[in-house]
C-alpha cells in the first residue's frame, strides 16, 4: 500500500481508539465526533485568523474578551475541560475529582507527564500556585469572583491570610479544594480560562509582561507577537493530548477591518474570521451558494443588553431605569442585524435553563416610557452617554438607542472605544451606560447562576469587575447562595424564575437581543463538529484543514 | 496646502502697478479701488465659478432645514430593506423622489444629511479659520513690525508649532480633549494659524521699511498707532485671500478628522462622518461614500477658485506666491 | 558644506526644545489622571501608584520636564501599557512603511505633475492648459480617504487587479501612494506651470528655440535643471504634510505605518503612545527641514554661499 493510504488508515484507527476511550486512562482523549465532510480530520496545515482589535492579553488570568479567550486556549489548559459540547471532561487532572458527601471537598489527581513549554513538568503545586494567583488582589483578575467560594479565600483577598486555606497540594500530584457551602457550578468553574495553569518561575520572571510572552501546557506555543500586527502560534509536539492538535500553526493578524477581512477569505488569504462578517454583505453571501460551507451560525446562548450603571444618577431611580427600558425599539435592532438575531425580554436567554417563556417583560412604549420620566422627576429628560465598542454594527446599534431615547426626551451622547477600553470604564463604574454588543454576555457554562454572579452579584460589584450594573441587593444574593447549594434540579430552576424576575422589576439592565454567532471560514477550514464551541468560542486544537 | 515659493507669472495685468504695492492704503470711501478689484473678478470665469458655487453652498448651509426633505437624524423603519441593508436612491427603485440619494446603514434619508452636513462644514471652515487668520495676523504683524526679542520669540514659537504635523497635532488634541463641535473648531484654529503667520510676518518685514511707515512715525505716530493705521490695512489682501483659501483646507480637516472618528459626533451628520460609516458598505452600498466625498470635493474646490481668485484681482504680480 | 550643516543643527535646537516643551506641557494638562491613562485596563491600584511614581508625578513641574528631556534625548518616548511595548520601538517598527509610502507618494506626484505642468505650460492659454489646472484643482480638493477608497473599489475589488489593503505583497503600495500622491500633484503641476513659463519666456530660450531647438531639448536643458530647486523646496514641505496626512490614507488601505498607529493609538486612548509620535514626528519634521537644506545647499551652490552669511 502507498504510503499516503497507511498514514489514513494510522490516522483513522488512532482516531477511532481514541473515540472509544474516553475513559480515565491518561492518553484518552474525550469522545470526539467525526466532522461530516468527507473522511476524518487530516493533520498538517496552517490557518490565519484575523481580528480588528489588538488582543489585549493572554494572561489567562486576565482575558476576558472575545479576541483573548479562545487565544488563551492555544496556549494553556485546565484541571477541568469541556468536550465538543458542554459536558464537562478532565483534562490536566487525570480523572473528575472525588467529592465528598458534604460537596465541600474536590480531590483532583492530576495526570503524569503534562508539561509546560520551558520543559517543566507540572506538579499539584502550580495548581495551588495559578489559582492564588487568581484570587490576589494584585492580580487583578476579573475571574476572582467565580472562586472566593473556596474556603479561606475571603480572608486571603482581604489580607489576614497569606495564603488561601481551602486550596491544598495533597502530594505532588493531588489538589485538593475545599469549599464553604456546597457549589453545583464549582467543575464548571474550574473549567473556565482563569483556571488554566501558569508556571510560577515565568510569571514571576515576566512580570507584568506575562500576558505577552505566555508559557502553558497547551496545544500550541506562542512563538512571535508583533504588536498590532501578528501573533503566531506553532504546534506543541509535546503535547500531552494525544492526536491534538490538528494544525501545525494559528496566525492571528490583528488590525483588520471586517469587510476586507470578508474579501481576503474570498480570496483564501485567510481561513477564519474573529470577528462576524459585516452587515453590509449578509445579503449577498447568505444568498450566494458559494457561501454554504463557509458560514457556521451557532445560536450562542447570549443576551446582549445595555447595562444601567445604577450606582450613577439620575439611573439610581428605579423608574427611570423601566423607563429606559420601554424606550428602546428592539424590533428596529435586529432588522439592523439583518435579522440575525432576536429580541430578548429577560435577563436569560432561551437555551439557558431557568428561561421563563412565560414572561413578557417591558413592552416598547416610548409613552410609557416618558410618563415613568416624569414620575421620577425628568418631565424634560436629562442627558447621558453610553459607550459602544467601534467594530461595526456596534456603532449603528447605538446610533439607534440615540434615536430610540431622544424621542423620549434623553439626549444620549455616544462614547465609540476599543472593546479593552470599554471594558475597563464599565468595570470601574465610569460610565451610565454600557452597549453589551460585541462583548457580553455569553455563557461560561450552562447554569443560570453564570447569569447572575459574575455580572449582577454583589461579589462581582468590585472595581474592574464585570458588574457592569453596579448593581448589589443582599436579598437576591443571599437567595442565589442558597440555590448554589440545591440539588433538586426542578425546584432550583423555578427558584431561578423569580430570581431573574426580581432583578428585571429591578431594571438593571435594558436585554434587548439574543445574538447570534456567524463565523465566516474558509471551506477547507473544519472542526470536530464544529468550529466554533459553546464555551471556548473556537475550539482550535480540534480545527482541521482538508486538501 | 502647501505654501508654494514660486516665481511670479509673467503674465501682467494691463494696469502696470497694483495699488496696494504704492501704498496707499485702501480707504472704503475710494470707490474706485474696489471697481478695479471687482472687474478682474468678474473677467476671471474661474473666479466667477468659485463664488457663485461658495453662494450656493453657504444657501444650502442657511436653508437646510427649508431644503431637506426629511429630518438628517431620523432613522426610517422603511429605510432599509427588510434585511437591514441601506437602499439606493428611491428614483431608480421606485421612482419616487421620497430618497433621493439613497439611505445609511441605519435607514436616514442620504440627501437631507448632506444638505445638514453642509452647516457643520461651513461652520467649522469659517470659525476655525477667522481663528487661524486672527491668530496669524497677530503673531505675524506684531513679530515683523516690533523686532527685537518680540520677533525672535513669536517667529521661532511659530516655527516649533510648524513642526508638528498639522493633522496628527490636531488628533492628538482632540483625542485628549474629547471631540465637540466648539474644540474641534478651536483645535483646528490652532493648528492652522502658523501657515498664515509666515506669511504675514514676511509681508510686514517687506512693509516695515516703506517710505510711508517712516513719514508716519516722523509725523508723531506711536508703534502701535502705526501697525494698526497703516499697516495692517495694506495685509487686507492677505487676509482675504487667506481668509477664503484657509476655509478650503479647514473644511477638508473637519472631514479628516470626522472620517478618523474624532469630529462632530453622531447623530450630528458631518460629510467625513458620513464617509466613515459608509465605509464597511462601499462595495454594497457605494451611495454612502460618494455623495459625501462629493459634496467636500465641490465644497474645497469652490473655495480654491474662489480663493485663487481673489489672489489674482487683488494683486497679480503675487500669483503663485500664496 | 559642514560649518553650514553645523549652522543649521543649532539653528534647529531650540526649536527641538520648544517641540519638547509643548509635548511636555500637553501630558502635564491632561484632564485626567495621567498615571491611570498611562496604566491602562486591567491595571491595579498598585501598578497605577508605582506608575505615578516612575513617571515622577509626585515631583515638581521642572524636574519632571527635565527627566522627560532627558529620557527623550535618549530615545526613550514611555511606554505603552496598552500594547505592552515601548513607544520608540513601536514607531521604529512601523516608520519604514510610513517613510515609504512617503517616498512613493512624492514619487507618483513628481510623475503626474511635472508632465502635467509642462505641458500646461506649453499650451499656455489654450483649453489643454486650463483644462490640466482644473483638473490638477480637483485633485487637491478631493479628500484622500474618498479618492482611496474609490480607487479600493475599482482596483481592488470590480477589477481585482491590486490587493485589498495591508502590505503584504510589493503590489500593495500601489494604491496608497497613487491616493497619497494624486492630490498633492497639483500643487507640482502649478509650480511647474509657473516655473516653465518663466524659463521659457527668457531671451535664451527664444534665442535657442529660433535657432531651431526642440521644445523637448529646451524642457530637458533649461527647464527641469531650473526647476530643481522649487521642487526640492515643494519636496521638503510636503514631508511634513505627508507624515500627518498619510494618516488617513493609511487608514483607508490598512497600511501599517505610524498614522494607522496614531489612528489605534487613538481608539484606544494610549496617551503614550499618541504624544510619543506627536513628538516624534516633529522631530523627523525639523530634521528633514535640515536635509532639504543641505540637499538644496549641494545641489544649488548659490544658495549654500548665501546662507552661509545668515
Amino acid at each position: 500500500m502507498s504510503k499516503k493510504v497507511v498514514l489514513s488508515l494510522f490516522i483513522v484507527i488512532t482516531t477511532a481508539l481514541a473515540a472509544c476511550g474516553g475513559g480515565p486512562t491518561p492518553t484518552a482523549a474525550p469522545a470526539a465526533t467525526q466532522a461530516t465532510t468527507g473522511g476524518g480530520p487530516e493533520k498538517g496545515g496552517e490557518i490565519t485568523v484575523v481580528y480588528k482589535d489588538d488582543l489585549a492579553t493572554l494572561d489567562p488570568a486576565i482575558g476576558y474578551d472575545w479576541t483573548n479567550w479562545p487565544a488563551i486556549k492555544l496556549v494553556f489548559d485546565g484541571l477541568l475541560d469541556y468536550d465538543s459540547g458542554t459536558t464537562i471532561q478532565p483534562r490536566i487532572a487525570a480523572a473528575l475529582p472525588e467529592v465528598s458527601a458534604d460537596g465541600l471537598t474536590y480531590t483532583f489527581k492530576l495526570r503524569q507527564g503534562v508539561k509546560f513549554s520551558n520543559g517543566r513538568e507540572l506538579t499539584a503545586d502550580d495548581i495551588v500556585y495559578t489559582m492564588t494567583r487568581v484570587l490576589d488582589p494584585t492580580t487583578g483578575s476579573p475571574g476572582a469572583g467565580f472562586f472566593v467560594g473556596i474556603k479561606g479565600a475571603q480572608e486571603f483577598i482581604d489580607g489576614s491570610a497569606t495564603a488561601v486555606e481551602g486550596i491544598k497540594a495533597v502530594d505532588s500530584s493531588t489538589v485538593q479544594f475545599t469549599l464553604t457551602s456546597p457549589d453545583v457550578t464549582f467543575l464548571n468553574k474550574m473549567a473556565l480560562n482563569f483556571a488554566f495553569i501558569v508556571p510560577k518561575e515565568e510569571v514571576e520572571k515576566a512580570g507584568e509582561n506575562f500576558g505577552h510572552a505566555p508559557v502553558g501546557t497547551g496545544p500550541f506555543i506562542l512563538k512571535e507577537w508583533v504588536s498590532g500586527q501578528h501573533l503566531v502560534f506553532d504546534r506543541n509536539p509535546n503535547y500531552f493530548f494525544e492526536g491534538r492538535p490538528f494544525l501545525d500553526k494559528v496566525t492571528i493578524e490583528v488590525g483588520v477591518e471586517p469587510d476586507v477581512a470578508l474579501l481576503r477569505l474570498e480570496k483564501g488569504e485567510i481561513q477564519l474570521m474573529g470577528d462576524p462578517p459585516p452587515g453590509a454583505d449578509w445579503t449577498r453571501i447568505s444568498a450566494d451558494p458559494a457561501w454554504t460551507d463557509r458560514i457556521e451560525v451557532e445560536a450562542t446562548v447570549n443576551t446582549t443588553y445595555i447595562a444601567i450603571n445604577t450606582g450613577m444618577p439620575p439611573f439610581d431611580n428605579v423608574k427611570v431605569r423601566q423607563a429606559l427600558n420601554h424606550a428602546i425599539d428592539k424590533q428596529r435592532i435586529v432588522q439592523l442585524l439583518n435579522g440575525r438575531a432576536t429580541v430578548a425580554n429577560q435577563i436569560l436567554p432561551p437555551l439557558m435553563p431557568g428561561y421563563d417563556a412565560s414572561y413578557t417583560g417591558y413592552d416598547y412604549n416610548p409613552d410609557k416610557a416618558k410618563s415613568l420620566l416624569a414620575e421620577a422627576g425628568f418631565p424634560n429628560g436629562f442627558e447621558t452617554s453610553i459607550e459602544c465598542i467601534s467594530v461595526d454594527p456596534q456603532p449603528k446599534l447605538c446610533e439607534s438607542f440615540q434615536q430610540d431615547l431622544d424621542k423620549v426626551g434623553i439626549k444620549l451622547t455616544i462614547n465609540t472605544l476599543a472593546a479593552p477600553n470599554v471594558i475597563d470604564d464599565a468595570g470601574n463604574g465610569k460610565t451610565p451606560l454600557v452597549w453589551s454588543g460585541g462583548l457580553a454576555w455569553t455563557q461560561d457554562y450552562p447554569d443560570p447562576d453564570d447569569f447572575y454572579s459574575p455580572i449582577l452579584g454583589c461579589d462581582s460589584n468590585v472595581p474592574g469587575g464585570w458588574n457592569w450594573s453596579r448593581y448589589c441587593n443582599e436579598t437576591v444574593h443571599d437567595k442565589s447562595k442558597e440555590l448554589l447549594s440545591m440539588t433538586d434540579r426542578e425546584a432550583r430552576m423555578a427558584a431561578y424564575k423569580d430570581l431573574f424576575k426580581a432583578l428585571m422589576d429591578d431594571a438593571v439592565w435594558v436585554p434587548v437581543i439574543n445574538g447570534q454567532y456567524t463565523v465566516a471560514h474558509s471551506e477547507k477550514l473544519h472542526g470536530q463538529p464544529t468550529l466554533t464551541h459553546p464555551e471556548h468560542l473556537f475550539s482550535y486544537e480540534t480545527m482541521w484543514l482538508s486538501k | 496646502m502647501a505654501v508654494t515659493q514660486s516665481e511670479s507669472d509673467q503674465v501682467k495685468s494691463p494696469e502696470i502697478v497694483t495699488l496696494a504695492q504704492e501704498g496707499l492704503a485702501p480707504a472704503t470711501s475710494e470707490v474706485g479701488y474696489f471697481a478695479v478689484i471687482w472687474r478682474r473678478l468678474r473677467r476671471d470665469g474661474a473666479a466667477m465659478l468659485g463664488a457663485a458655487l461658495v453662494a450656493l453652498i453657504a444657501l444650502v448651509g442657511l436653508l437646510a432645514p427649508l431644503l431637506a426633505p426629511h429630518d438628517p437624524t431620523e432613522q426610517f423603519r422603511d429605510g432599509l430593506t427588510p434585511d437591514g441593508q441601506p437602499m439606493p436612491s428611491t428614483l431608480l427603485t421606485e421612482g419616487s423622489t421620497r430618497y433621493l440619494f439613497g439611505t445609511d446603514s441605519n435607514g436616514r434619508d442620504l440627501l437631507s444629511r448632506i444638505l445638514y452636513g453642509a452647516q457643520v462644514s461651513l461652520l467649522v471652515g469659517v470659525l476655525a479659520n477667522t481663528l487661524a487668520v486672527a491668530l496669524g495676523v497677530m503673531v505675524g504683524s506684531v513679530a515683523g513690525y516690533f523686532g527685537g526679542w518680540l520677533e525672535i520669540l513669536l517667529m521661532r514659537f511659530t516655527d516649533i508649532m510648524m513642526a508638528f504635523p498639522t493633522l496628527l497635532l490636531a488628533m492628538a488634541l482632540v483625542a485628549i480633549l474629547k471631540p465637540s463641535l466648539w474644540i474641534i473648531i478651536v483645535v483646528i484654529g490652532l493648528v492652522y494659524w502658523t501657515w498664515i503667520a509666515r506669511v504675514v510676518y514676511g509681508q510686514v518685514l517687506a512693509l516695515r521699511d516703506r517710505d510711508f511707515v517712516t513719514a508716519s512715525r516722523a509725523l508723531g505716530s506711536s508703534r502701535r498707532a502705526t501697525l494698526f493705521r497703516h499697516i495692517l490695512p495694506q495685509l487686507v489682501p492677505t487676509i482675504i485671500v487667506w481668509g477664503t483659501l484657509g476655509i478650503a483646507t479647514n473644511v477638508m480637516l473637519e472631514a479628516s478628522l470626522s472620517y478618523l472618528g474624532i469630529g462632530v459626533q453622531p447623530p450630528t451628520p458631518s460629510w467625513g462622518g458620513m464617509i466613515q460609516q459608509g465605509q464597511s458598505y462601499y462595495r454594497t452600498a457605494p451611495w454612502m461614500v460618494i455623495f459625501p466625498g462629493l459634496a467636500i470635493m465641490i465644497t474645497v474646490f469652490a473655495f480654491n477658485l474662489l480663493g485663487d481668485g481673489l489672489r489674482d484681482a487683488l494683486d497679480p504680480t503675487q500669483r503663485g506666491r500664496a | 558644506m559642514w560649518i553650514f550643516l553645523a549652522r543649521r543643527l543649532v539653528q534647529t535646537l531650540p526649536v527641538l526644545l520648544g517641540v519638547s516643551v509643548i509635548t511636555f506641557l500637553l501630558i502635564y494638562y491632561l484632564p485626567a489622571d495621567p498615571a491611570r491613562m498611562y496604566a491602562g485596563p486591567s491595571a491595579t491600584v498598585e501598578t497605577v501608584a508605582r506608575i505615578r511614581h516612575e513617571l515622577g508625578l509626585d515631583q515638581p513641574l521642572w524636574v519632571q520636564y527635565t527627566t522627560y528631556l532627558a529620557r527623550a534625548a535618549r530615545g526613550d518616548l514611555g511606554f505603552s501599557y496598552r500594547k505592552q511595548i515601548a513607544v520608540t520601538e513601536l514607531i521604529l517598527s512601523r516608520m519604514p512603511y510610513t517613510l515609504a509610502l512617503t517616498l512613493a507618494g512624492i514619487f507618483v506626484e513628481l510623475l503626474i505633475g511635472l508632465p502635467v505642468g509642462i505641458a500646461s505650460a506649453v499650451a499656455r492659454g489654450k483649453w489643454a492648459d486650463r483644462v490640466g489646472m482644473f483638473i490638477a484643482l480637483i485633485g487637491i480638493s478631493a479628500p484622500p480617504f474618498w479618492l482611496g477608497l474609490l480607487l479600493l473599489y475599482w482596483f481592488g475589488f470590480r477589477l481585482p487587479i491590486l490587493p485589498l489593503g495591508g502590505a503584504d505583497e510589493a503590489t500593495s503600495i500601489v494604491l496608497p501612494a497613487l491616493t497619497a500622491g494624486l492630490g498633492g500633484a497639483a500643487w507640482y503641476a502649478r509650480m511647474m506651470r509657473s516655473s516653465t513659463l518663466d524659463i521659457l519666456s527668457t531671451d535664451y530660450v527664444r534665442t535657442a528655440r529660433a535657432k531651431g531647438r526642440s521644445m523637448f531639448g529646451v524642457i530637458v536643458r533649461h527647464v527641469l535643471p531650473n526647476a530643481l530647486n522649487p521642487i526640492i523646496t515643494m519636496a521638503g514641505m510636503d514631508i511634513p504634510w505627508f507624515i500627518g496626512g498619510v494618516v488617513l490614507v493609511e487608514r483607508v488601505f490598512n497600511w501599517p505605518g505610524v498614522g494607522r498607529m496614531a489612528v489605534e493609538a487613538i481608539e484606544t486612548v494610549d496617551v503614550p503612545l499618541i504624544l510619543g509620535t506627536v513628538i516624534f514626528t516633529a522631530v523627523m519634521v525639523v530634521v528633514s527641514g535640515i536635509l532639504i537644506d543641505v540637499v538644496q545647499g549641494l545641489v544649488d551652490p548659490r544658495i549654500r554661499h548665501s546662507r552661509q552669511g545668515q
